[in-house]
């Protein structure tokens, strides 16, 4: 696996055997890379198929793990709760998200213009454990205790620059010799936006709000230390399984939560990717 | 239905952010504040503080009470702290030399394998990150995925006790962060031009000294830029001790989980976070601070 592929630099010297900037073992590298990547997603998915009740000994291959996670009373209420939580976190996220990067993609140079991507971007920045405990204490300190509530409100906190980033990307790719026809064929403002920019705009909207419910559904620590008894997601109730014992249960419940997030996430790419291609010039 | 909108630009400006800035705001910047306020209060014993004064969270850090009510120097702490920052320095470096290699070869690929290669590094990022941790608990624990081949072909005769160790935790987190090396370094890398490795090869550089002295300074942005994006998320790390450390082998982020579920000593644990928050702190200024230097570097050169 270490055959470099052609570049523009080959065959310059015929008694080097690698062009310039090759190196032995890449190849070979890069596969054992992906081998590391990957190995503990496989043997997730492999063990969910575990007919016995230690996930370590194999038992013989079967579904009953699957069955009994899909009918198991604790996890489809966290599947709601989870689904509930990354529905609304989203829709907030990229509402809140499209308007900031508008003016911040279009509204040109302004006073407060890196203050305010610093802002947008805070919740990358800071470690999600002192996130978690902050918004925690500040739940404490005013009193408020809304339940699910209180998880929704620190999810749309974080999921904000997640829609934001991808947002911004396409506007800032994006030409406004449309919206300036629009303007000149006497639409209004209103309607330029609501018929030009925004049909426009819509891969990185959709992309923005995809990697929102991405994040939102994965997170563990801010809905751990923030969520109360009765709002348990899914992920914090895998995590109250992996302590109470392992059992193949957690790899099916793990291996169908892994494979929406691959689903979404292989959606996201797909429409960024052809939004590429079709972006105005 | 009429909307009051503002005619100016400026005030339609701070209208469509304000949504932004209310929200995050109120619910992460004035949150840290108090936080930091929490620090310096007593606690309750029941959760939460009493509205008084008092730097002994602070104090705890370094001493305790013995039993003569006296201040003694306590290492425990320290060494949990210090604990996390070799392991978190220990994850990084070898992010850097798993990742490194992988970036680099990515960078020679022609351009659509080069899209679907950066598409299968950030697949596993965007999955659910307990459950990839969990995934090491089936591949190192006892009779594990590693260990059962190994006792079956008589090569181990033991368990090779590999969780809860410092070993398991360093592979979690490298494991954890490795895409966020990747991705800035292959992205500092595909911008070079390549004719200048082959300039560097002409004026007889080794590989070995086009490698050293013409690529990899080329690409330092990118390698700092990953260091720091694993670092950090290392420092505050909470699933990986937590579940392959087994909970007894601490790190800064579980500490700080702990104090707030169990020890019920939240300025403690606001303390301990305030810390974690000015290391972050310390880490970003110093990457903007040679960010500008080098635009500086580039500007005048």
């Amino acid at each position: 696996m270490n055959a470099p592929v052609a570049q523009s630099s080959n065959a310059r010297n015929g008694k080097k055997m690698l062009p310039v900037g090759h190196y032995r073992g890449l190849g070979a590298w890069t596969v054992g890379f992906f081998i590391f990547l990957y190995l503990p997603i496989v043997v997730l998915i492999f063990y969910s198929f575990n007919s016995n009740r230690m996930v370590m000994n194999w038992g013989g291959f079967g579904l009953e793990w699957y069955i009994k996670a899909f009918q198991n009373d604790d996890i489809q209420k966290a599947v709601w709760n989870s689904l509930i939580v990354a529905t609304i976190a989203t829709i907030f996220a990229t509402a809140i998200a499209t308007i900031g990067a508008l003016v911040l993609a279009r509204g040109g140079n302004f006073r407060g213009k890196t203050i305010s991507l610093g802002l947008i971007t805070l919740p990358l920045m800071v470690p999600e454990i002192v996130t978690a405990v902050a918004v925690l204490i500040f739940f404490s300190a005013i009193g408020l205790n809304w339940g699910l509530g209180n998880v929704i409100i620190a999810h749309i906190t974080f999921c904000i620059p997640f829609a934001f980033m991808p947002i911004r990307a396409r506007l800032e790719g994006m030409d406004t010799s449309l919206e300036q026809a629009a303007r000149d064929l006497y639409a209004s403002e209103w309607e330029t936006f609501r018929f030009v920019t925004v049909p426009l705009l819509m891969p990185g909207i959709v992309a923005g709000a995809m990697l929102a419910f991405v994040i939102s559904m994965d997170d563990f620590i801010i809905t751990l230390m923030v969520g109360g008894a009765g709002s348990t997601t899914l992920p914090v109730y895998i995590y109250s399984m992996i302590r109470r014992g392992l059992t193949p249960e957690i790899n099916a419940v793990s291996t169908v939560l892994l494979l929406v997030s691959v689903a979404i996430v292989s959606a996201y790419w797909i429409v960024s990717k052809n939004s590429d291609t079709d972006t105005v010039h | 239905m009429n909307l009051w909108l503002p005619k100016t630009a400026a005030g339609k400006r701070w209208l469509g952010l304000a949504p932004s800035y209310f929200v995050i705001g109120i619910f992460m910047l004035v949150p840290m504040i108090i936080m930091g306020v929490f620090s310096f209060l007593e606690p309750n014993p029941y959760g939460g503080v009493k509205p008084v004064g008092s730097v002994a969270a602070y104090v705890k850090l370094f001493f305790e009470y013995d039993l003569e009510d006296q201040l003694v120097f306590n290492p425990g702490y320290i060494n949990i702290i210090f604990r996390s920052f070799q392991l978190s320095t220990g994850a990084t470096l070898l992010c850097l030399i798993i990742g490194f290699p992988v970036a680099y070869y990515i960078t020679l690929l022609p351009e659509n394998r080069r899209n679907l290669y950066i598409y299968l590094i950030t697949i596993p990022f965007w999955t659910n990150l307990l459950i990839r941790t969990f995934a090491w608990i089936i591949i190192l624990g006892r009779g594990g995925v590693i260990e059962t081949p190994l006792l079956a072909a008589g090569i181990i005769e033991d368990s090779l006790r590999m969780m809860y160790t410092d070993g398991a935790i360093a592979i979690g987190l490298t494991y954890s962060y490795l895409p966020l090396m990747v991705l800035p370094i292959y992205a500092s890398l595909e911008k070079i031009d390549f004719r200048l490795l082959e300039a560097a090869s002409d004026l007889y550089a080794t590989r070995l000294e086009v490698m050293t002295k013409v690529v990899i300074p080329l690409c330092k942005p990118g390698i700092i830029a990953g260091c720091i994006l694993v670092f950090i998320p290392c420092l505050g790390a909470f699933i990986a001790p937590n579940l392959l450390g087994g909970g007894k082998k601490l790190m800064l982020g579980s500490l700080v989980q702990f104090q707030f579920a169990s020890a019920r000593n939240w300025p403690f644990g606001a303390a301990l976070s305030m810390l974690l928050l000015s290391a972050v702190v310390i880490m970003l200024i110093f990457y903007a601070r040679s960010a500008r230097k080098r635009a500086d570097m580039e500007g005048s050169g």
